[in-house]
């Protein structure tokens, strides 16, 4: 029991953010009287979500460097148009507008990451020029027009869903089946780990703990798919986006440049002088943003089936709402992909269900704010506390 | 009433259990310069900061009677309100603000909160006349060279009705011109009945100016040599400076001595803020296979600048000159070129350019070694715990476990974590900067054992000192450093403090 406090206690912040995104949702739950929930809605959340929960993952790893971008809502729009002029005017077919687009992405990320990381303009002034920037050429490329509307191909990945191989009314066989599969791999690799730290004789839970959790993680996942499964399947989108999540937890968690971004943001100094290439990591930070922003801009242009000059204004606001309200830090070097995701779920469902109970946007944006400054003074709080 | 002006009496301090002051007593008479001299390290700064107020009442113990009146400061504002100013080592100006509107600073010359600025240009030329200064008032401090800076510095302390000035080490960054021109500053106003306290390792303008001297060591007070009275060449306050019995403060090695592992020929480095400027000049030195090799010299010599151009060219514009490992020319341009080539360089500030102080001990630990703990770039994280657990147990880090916060581990055990980094790093050549900085005296044992055995399995080790006790009890060799040249080697024979003295003052008079 004492080693379950310990454990809670270590990870207060996370738990928090996950117990307030509980709250959140069964408030919402009872205030609109069960729609939040319905699978129709929950569908609708993920898919309306999806680009800052993609801008939210690039954030993360700027703002772990101690840095903010605030060019990505501009650069989505931006990309979103070129997609529109590939893909509509010059009638490319899908893969490679969006391999163009991508590309774009990552050369207009390498243009901000050299000034960034190699003049050391600060990250600021640098996104705040590619703010402006990418919003006037997106003007400029559309004429000030809106261009409709994209492909049927092009739209699948923000608006398909995974078909159903087994076809047949009623539930959506193939989700049931990924949330099964999902299971057993999440359980075979549990095990793994655990045998694997056993042979080192370092500390694990205990047997009943372990398969507390296990159970507990299954039964979400399955839940979850049933949920899916009950109206149109698994969203094309959510799987981008799980794959990006994976990928990118990896990355933090696992691999030495993502140990070398955490040191970045931790100590800029301590890490060049343990061999950190800390240029070189800004650089990749921001190229990989870019990139990020391109898919999102991707995402949200076939959402909306069309580019307009307007798209993604204030995205760059919610995706770094969303890492903050994660438990990242201003000053650098902490914070989870996972905790981003939480922080743009939160955001996501105030969003969703203020809307659903009829709140003017006015309103939306007041609460909003009031949740991001709670949010990050409740993590100042614990921190001082944890000082003492 | 006596004709003291400040009285302090019994002041002891303690850092988190470490006793800096113990029991010092100290007093200033009227219109008189008083020395303050002691090695890096002796309590000297701390000192004045309880003096100045920087310490509150009540974070120190003792008294302090400032004339004949006994003072509780707060804070600096209640210690310059009675007429004590400090003017630090590092200026306290700002660079984009004028001289009138720096001398002026949070003492405005000002009705209603709205600025005089005749009243403050005014004042300010008066001001600019008593300390020799030409310059427009208007000037900013950014274009106007450290030696008049220096003199605003004082202006400013003018400005508030100085009694009692307190300088710490005023002259390191001047040239001779400059510095002279500041202590003919100082007899002059001590004419006008000033009092001043003057902080120096520049013993010669200490035997030139001041009226008494007093010498601190470790702590506590060791004497005061008073100018006509006792004698008080050089020699003399050295003797006073560092004479302490060295017994065991250092534990005992058999030096086995291999071949040259590492060397640097012609080696030149230019200030990166300032190109013109060359910080190191043509330092050739070499270290051997089991050797423990000290650079001594007081602090602003180029060590550790001279250190980190090695090291990767962290520091320094326009570098030239050779480095060779076992007799073969080695080309180092970054931090990962130096790792791979088996260097190491342990940082004189652990905590704002060694450890990241929100990780835990364990990713501390691996960070400049994680190539060796990873597979195409992912990270064995059991191999890692293993490795961290295993420099925790060896090199006795005091933690609740690995996984404990650096930024929470007391001194000794932060220096052993950024330790146990850079010999899990595997180097042939080990650099230390001022290892053993802030850090208590068990620890320092600790660490100085550590530091012979790595020497024993063969390693090169280059420590870099400002106590020379240490220097002297850890080197086999030292090398003398003073305004980024080479101005003396001594084998462990030769090596003393007075001698390594000598070579810096003999080094600073012909410079």
């Amino acid at each position: 029991m004492d080693k379950l406090k310990s454990i809670f206690k270590n990870n207060i912040r996370q738990y928090a953010m996950g117990i307030a995104l509980i709250s959140i949702m069964l408030l919402f739950q009872i205030l609109t009287k069960g729609i939040l929930l319905k699978p129709l809605n929950v569908t609708n959340l993920i898919l309306q979500n999806s680009y800052i929960l993609v801008l939210a993952i690039g954030m993360f790893l700027c703002i772990l460097t101690g840095n903010i971008d605030l060019s990505v809502g501009s650069v989505a729009a931006f990309v979103g148009a070129i997609s529109a002029i590939l893909a509509i005017r010059m009638k490319l077919p899908v893969i490679p507008t969006i391999v163009i687009s991508l590309l774009i992405g990552g050369l207009i990320g390498a243009w901000q990451g050299y000034w960034i990381a190699y003049v050391r303009i600060p990250a600021f002034i640098v996104t705040l020029a590619g703010m402006l920037i990418f919003r006037g050429l997106t003007l400029v490329i559309l004429k000030g027009q809106t261009i409709a509307p994209f492909p049927g191909s092009y739209q699948i990945i923000s608006s398909g869903f995974i078909a159903d191989f087994f076809g047949g009314p009623g539930l959506h066989i193939t989700t049931l089946l990924v949330g099964a599969v999902l299971s057993i791999y999440y359980v075979i690799s549990e095990l793994n780990k655990r045998k694997n730290t056993l042979k080192y004789k370092f500390e694990v839970l205990s047997p009943q703990l372990f398969a507390a959790k296990l159970l507990c993680i299954v039964i979400i996942i399955n839940v979850f798919t049933y949920w899916l499964a009950s109206y149109k399947g698994i969203p094309t989108v959510l799987v981008l986006l799980a794959i990006l999540i994976a990928i990118y937890t990896f990355i933090t968690n696992k691999t030495v440049p993502g140990r070398h971004i955490y040191a970045f943001g931790g100590n800029e100094k301590a890490a060049k002088l343990s061999g950190v290439k800390t240029n070189k990591v800004l650089f990749w930070v921001y190229v990989n943003m870019s990139v990020l922003a391109a898919l999102a801009g991707i995402v949200f242009a076939g959402r909306l089936n069309a580019a307009t000059p307007k798209a993604g204004v204030n995205f760059e606001l919610d995706a770094i709402a969303a890492c903050y309200i994660g438990g990242a830090s201003a000053s650098g070097g902490i914070g989870t992909v996972f905790g981003c995701i939480i922080g743009g779920l939160i955001m996501g469902v105030l969003n969703n269900g203020m809307s659903i109970l009829g709140i003017s946007i006015d309103w939306q944006q007041a609460i909003k704010g009031f949740v991001l400054l709670l949010a990050v003074a409740f993590d100042v709080y614990t921190k001082n506390k944890a000082r003492r | 009433m006596t004709d003291n002006i400040l009285e302090m009496k019994d002041i002891s301090k303690a850092f988190s259990g470490v006793k800096v002051l113990k029991n010092v007593n100290l007093q200033a008479k009227r219109g008189e310069i008083l020395a303050l001299v002691g090695e890096n390290g002796a309590g000297k700064s701390t000192l004045m900061n309880v003096l100045s107020g920087i310490y509150a009442y009540g974070n120190y113990t003792g008294d302090i009677i400032f004339e004949g009146k006994e003072c509780r400061f707060k804070n600096i504002k209640d210690s310059e309100k009675i007429g004590i100013v400090i003017i630090h080592q590092e200026l306290a100006l700002v660079p984009y603000l004028s001289i009138a509107e720096n001398v002026f600073l949070g003492n405005e010359q000002a009705s209603n909160s709205i600025i005089d600025w005749n009243k403050t240009h005014t004042r300010t030329h008066e001001l600019l006349a008593r300390v020799g200064l030409k310059d427009d008032s208007n000037a900013l401090i950014k274009d106007i060279g450290v030696g008049k800076q220096q003199l605003v510095e004082i202006a400013k302390a003018l400005s508030k009705e100085v009694k009692l000035l307190i300088l710490d080490e005023p002259t390191a960054a001047l040239n001779d011109e400059d510095s002279d021109h500041l202590l003919n500053l100082l007899l002059e106003l001590k004419k006008q009945g000033i009092a001043c306290i003057i902080i120096s390792h520049k013993l010669n303008e200490v035997t030139k100016v001041a009226d008494r001297i007093t010498v601190i060591r470790d702590g506590s007070t060791i004497e005061t040599l008073v100018k006509g009275q006792d004698d008080i060449t050089e020699d003399r306050i050295i003797k006073g400076m560092v004479g302490r019995d060295l017994v065991d403060r250092y534990p005992k090695r058999n030096p086995q001595i291999g071949e040259i592992m590492f060397e640097v020929r012609d080696w030149e480095v230019f200030d990166p803020l300032n190109e013109d400027r060359k910080v190191i000049k043509n330092i050739n030195l070499n270290v051997k296979k089991g050797e423990v090799v000290g650079i001594a010299g007081l602090m602003g010599a180029g060590r550790t600048e001279f250190a980190t151009s090695i090291f990767g060219k962290v520091y320094g514009k326009k570098i030239s000159g050779k480095l060779l490992k076992e007799g073969k020319e080695v080309t180092i341009n970054n931090v990962s070129d130096a790792i791979a080539h088996g260097l190491a360089y342990v940082t004189e500030d652990r905590k704002t350019a060694g450890l990241i102080l929100i990780d835990d001990i364990k990713r501390n630990i691996s960070l400049a070694s994680l190539k060796k703990l990873s597979k195409n770039s992912v990270i064995d994280d059991n191999e890692e715990i293993q490795v961290a657990e295993d420099y925790r147990k060896m090199l006795n880090i005091k933690s609740t476990s690995i996984l404990q916060r650096t930024g929470d581990l007391s001194g000794g055990n932060q220096q052993k974590v950024v330790l146990s980094r850079w010999i899990f790093s595997d180097p042939d050549i080990l650099i230390l900067d001022e290892p053993t900085r802030g850090i208590d005296v068990g620890a320092k044992y600790e660490i100085y054992t550590i530091i012979n055995e790595l020497a024993i399995q063969g390693k090169s080790i280059i420590i870099i000192s400002s106590e020379l006790p240490e220097v002297l009890g850890m080197s086999d060799r030292v090398y003398v450093m003073n305004e980024g040249k080479i101005v003396g080697e001594l084998n462990k024979e030769s090596a003393s403090q007075e001698s390594i003295m000598k070579c810096i003052m003999q080094s600073s008079r012909e410079g």
